[in-house]
């Protein structure tokens, strides 16, 4: 075996950690949508720091779920399959979240944005959860069998390491949004979040943690416990910054601890993709579950022209959109109402 | 209980119902750009009201089509476990590259077209919008490529019981896809078009029912205004009528386009899967005759109970081959030569689970796919002379003052949405029983099949699958709800509901573009927020 599997091993990673640092921040200003913020133009100003970029994020999520199938597809089929019932409520939460962001403000209602608030703030906070929960069960094992199948009933991946995987990703989703915030508005939610993530991070990043301790306890190599060691210093110089109200540093530390904390988990559990839990021998592994090593080097080849291009549009999306939202930027809400002559709206009535 | 049939009710449901948002994503928005375009050239404001109206709606449909294509992807490795390990090494590439060289495009410069008016330069700003649609235009060629190496797989070794990727440019080169793309797209184009014509027409009639607009008495519009409503005034009658021809044309094109493509694969398919033409035509015998009408039992799978009532010799011989003689081989010939080739019966293998060893019914449904490809064409068809008829009937520059006719013309949206959705259940159902179907022909792999009883996945229960079905079921029609009333709701409010700016009540206020990049730094108030 050639170096193909490493190198898709390694992009994986990438996208989903790609995945976790930008949508991150939007899943936790869905929750804090729903959790933080005191009125109605606290909740459009959180809403308006992610609008023109969060579509553009999610596909990070599409690519690297594509990625998986396209470089490993024993390890997309075992790892969706087994996680059947999380997966639906991931997608349902992730479907309710996407129309909300689009819908909420098409009706001026107190009701109706009302009901897309909940659904965005809870949307957000499942997706993450399952999302959380699965990266954390790859990491650690599942009941397959030699076909890679789930042994056991529907609700066999639901072990304490999946809750802390998906406490993990709520809690690391809850600082980076907030911090995210501090940093993209201006006025009271600036203010709000700014005070907030020092009081926030030391509790909610706590699971995060536990997952990457428990990883390297399991299989921790020099790599992954200098990633770790490196995660800590950029999460703890990020706090000190957040306490200084140095949003853009503190937004690059507790950027940085993501990126790190996932390189180290990913480096700690390494060439292992899926350990099973029934038989060390039924693991997947980047060997046996990878595509062929022709595919692989055409998935090469396109990621490795496309990513940078990527980066690059996106990197600009966000400099035109580079200014703070502030309460006062924000259009005042107007309703469709029908262009219809008064009396005969009465007289259809 | 048995997850297989219940994952491909699944799989039908969510993907018809993606496949409602995803034609009207890619024909609105060229459209909308194409408008877009115009605004830019010409700098005549009834073209960027057309945009931002249009505009809007294309934007409370595209959010739908992104929300339920996540599903698509994840529930091949969630339902369909086994047919992702049989296929990854070809199938996920295209998917990867569809996100990588699709998605990543589409989503971004959509999100910089809709925050950008007013911070963007006008042209920087347009160029947003035709990426963000050719993102869309590239991805369905990705996913329909990866759609047709189902139908005719291609650019594979079978290698170790497993096709093998060896040709990525034959994959996405497959001459399957080049007939499907167009098609598709073609397709998407009439239902945009459909989309014009049906919403203009109400709004000319709306004018006329007003009372803003009239006729005088050779029929010619009499163009009106009617300030204390916002957003009617003359400009407003530029707005709708020029829709209604735009969209009229498109759609009467689009189904032009829709029928030579459509040809063109028809042809192909006699090829590659002469089961599924068959079973289109109910055509149990073979002979060269077109079926108008067949009666009987077609949902008893019996061909001694199947009658064809009206036909016309020699037509389907020249729908396939293009002349009036070959004979077409018909389903009583056509089934022991699959038998032959692929077996009477399932292999003995745990992959099949119970089926293992049972009698494979290579009969597809008659029911759905005689009547799937007749909905198809007969939809289209009806939706394209609508179209013809709407653009006679509004040569004098306004709608009857009818209210029937209007309905009726709001409805006909249905119709290239309907067809789009019979083609595709006929194309997915003729290709049973194989997820990956053989193809008899010389240009595909041989040996390269899967039988959909062996795709699913073995570790997922039935009532898994039942929960997904019946919850994203549930959801999904209640968000179709909201969409069509959303979508009503800014269709009844015209223009003013798009452009509240325009039609406020100090005079002062230029009618300006909002495109220009100094206006958003004079008052710091977003032009778009949600």
């Amino acid at each position: 075996m050639d170096a193909l599997p490493v190198v898709w091993f390694v992009a994986i990673a990438v996208l989903w950690g790609g995945y976790i640092l930008l949508e991150g921040f939007d899943l936790g200003v869905g929750m804090h949508m729903l959790f933080s913020a005191r009125d109605e133009k606290q909740r459009r100003v959180m809403l308006n720091a992610i609008g023109p970029v969060w579509d553009g994020n999610e596909v990070w999520l599409l690519t690297a779920g594509a990625g998986t199938f396209a470089a490993f597809p024993y390890w997309y089929a075992s790892l969706f399959s087994t996680l059947y019932v999380p997966l639906v409520l991931v997608l349902l939460g992730l479907i309710m979240r996407a129309v909300s962001i689009e819908y909420r403000g098409k009706i001026v209602s107190r009701a109706w944005t009302r009901f897309w608030d909940w659904s965005i703030g809870l949307g957000s906070l499942v997706a993450a959860f399952g999302i959380g929960a699965g990266l954390a069960l790859t990491t650690t094992g599942l009941p397959i069998d030699a076909n890679g199948d789930r042994v056991g009933g529907p609700f066999v991946w639901l072990t304490p390491v999946a809750v802390l995987g998906g406490l993990a990703l709520v809690g690391f989703c809850l600082v980076h949004g907030a911090t995210f915030l501090a940093l993209k508005t201006d006025g009271p939610v600036r203010e709000r979040m700014g005070g907030l993530v020092p009081r926030l991070a030391p509790v909610a990043l706590l699971p995060i943690a536990g997952w990457a301790i428990l990883v390297e306890l399991q299989g921790g190599n020099v790599v992954s416990w200098i990633l770790l060691g490196l995660a800590v210093v950029v999460g703890v110089a990020g706090w000190v910054f957040a306490r200084r109200r140095r949003e853009g540093w503190a937004f690059t530390g507790f950027a940085a601890f993501g990126a790190f904390g996932a390189a180290s988990i990913f480096a700690a559990v390494f060439p292992v993709v899926l350990p099973s839990t029934i038989d060390p021998a039924y693991d997947l592994t980047i060997w046996n579950a990878a595509s062929g090593g022709y595919t692989l080097m055409v998935m090469t080849v396109v990621t490795g022209v496309a990513l940078p291009v990527i980066l690059a549009y996106q990197a600009w999306s966000y400099w035109v959109f580079r200014k703070r939202v502030a309460p006062q930027h924000l259009p005042e809400p107007h309703d469709a109402v029908p262009a219809v002559r008064p009396d005969a709206v009465a007289g259809a009535r | 209980m048995d997850p297989l049939e219940i994952a491909r009710w699944q799989f039908g449901i969510v993907t018809v119902y993606h496949f409602m948002m995803v034609p009207l994503t890619l024909g609105l928005g060229l459209l909308v750009a194409i408008l877009h375009t115009m605004w830019v050239r010409t700098g005549d404001e009834k073209w960027l009201r057309m945009t931002k109206f249009w505009g809007k709606l294309y934007l409370v449909n595209f959010i739908m089509g992104v929300a339920t294509g996540i599903v698509q992807e994840f529930q091949f490795g969630m339902a369909w476990s086994e047919y992702s390990r049989f296929v990854g090494d070809v199938f996920g590439a295209p998917l990867a590259m569809e996100g990588l060289l699709a998605f990543f495009v589409e989503s971004t410069f959509l999100g910089l077209w809709i925050f950008g008016w007013g911070r963007l330069p006008k042209r920087v700003h347009l160029a947003t919008l035709w990426l963000a649609v050719i993102g869309s235009w590239i991805s369905a060629y990705f996913i329909l490529a990866a759609n047709s190496w189902m139908q005719h797989p291609v650019g594979v070794e079978f290698t170790d019981g497993k096709p093998v990727l060896v040709d990525i440019w034959a994959v996405l080169t497959n001459n399957t896809v080049l007939a499907a793309f167009p098609h598709t797209m073609a397709g998407a184009v009439a239902v945009a078009g459909g989309f014009l014509l049906g919403i203009s027409w109400y709004h000319l009639w709306r004018r006329r029912r007003d009372g803003i607009d009239t006729v005088d008495a050779k029929g010619r519009v009499i163009v009106g205004e009617a300030p204390e409503i916002p957003g009617r005034d003359a400009r407003d009658h530029r707005v709708w009528i020029t829709s209604l021809r735009i969209g009229a044309a498109v759609a009467i094109v689009g189904f032009g386009a829709v029928a030579i493509t459509g040809d063109i694969q028809g042809k192909l398919m006699y090829e590659q899967q002469p089961l599924k033409m068959a079973a289109a035509e109910a055509a149990c015998h073979t002979g060269t005759s077109f079926s108008v009408l067949s009666i009987g039992e077609l949902g008893s799978q019996d061909c001694d109970k199947v009658t064809p009532l009206i036909e016309i010799p020699g037509m389907l011989s020249f729908l396939a081959k293009g002349d009036f003689t070959t004979e077409l081989p018909g389903l009583n010939q056509l089934i022991p030569e699959y038998q032959e080739k692929y077996g009477t019966n399932l292999p003995d293998d745990p992959i099949y689970g119970e089926r293992s060893g049972a009698a494979i019914d290579y009969l597809p449904n008659l029911e759905v796919t005689y009547w799937g490809f007749r909905i198809m064409i007969g939809f289209g068809a009806l939706a394209a002379f609508a179209a013809a008829v709407a653009l006679f009937i509004t040569r004098k520059g306004t709608v009857p003052n009818s209210k029937p006719l209007m309905q009726l013309a709001v409805f006909g949206i249905l119709a290239p949405f309907g067809a789009n959705a019979a083609g595709w259940i006929f194309t997915e159902m003729g290709r049973q029983p194989f997820v990956v179907a053989p193809n008899p022909n010389p240009s595909g792999v041989d040996g390269v099949f899967m039988f959909t009883a062996a795709a699913v996945s073995p570790g997922v229960d039935g009532r898994e699958v039942i929960f997904s079905l019946v919850s994203l079921g549930l959801v999904y029609l209640v968000l179709m709800i909201v969409e069509v009333m959303l979508l009503a709701r800014f269709v009844r409010a015209g223009v003013a509901g798009v452009m509240p700016e325009l039609f406020a009540a100090h005079d002062d206020i230029e009618p300006g573009d909002g495109t220009d990049a100094g206006a958003g730094d004079r008052d710091d108030v977003l032009a778009f927020a949600y």
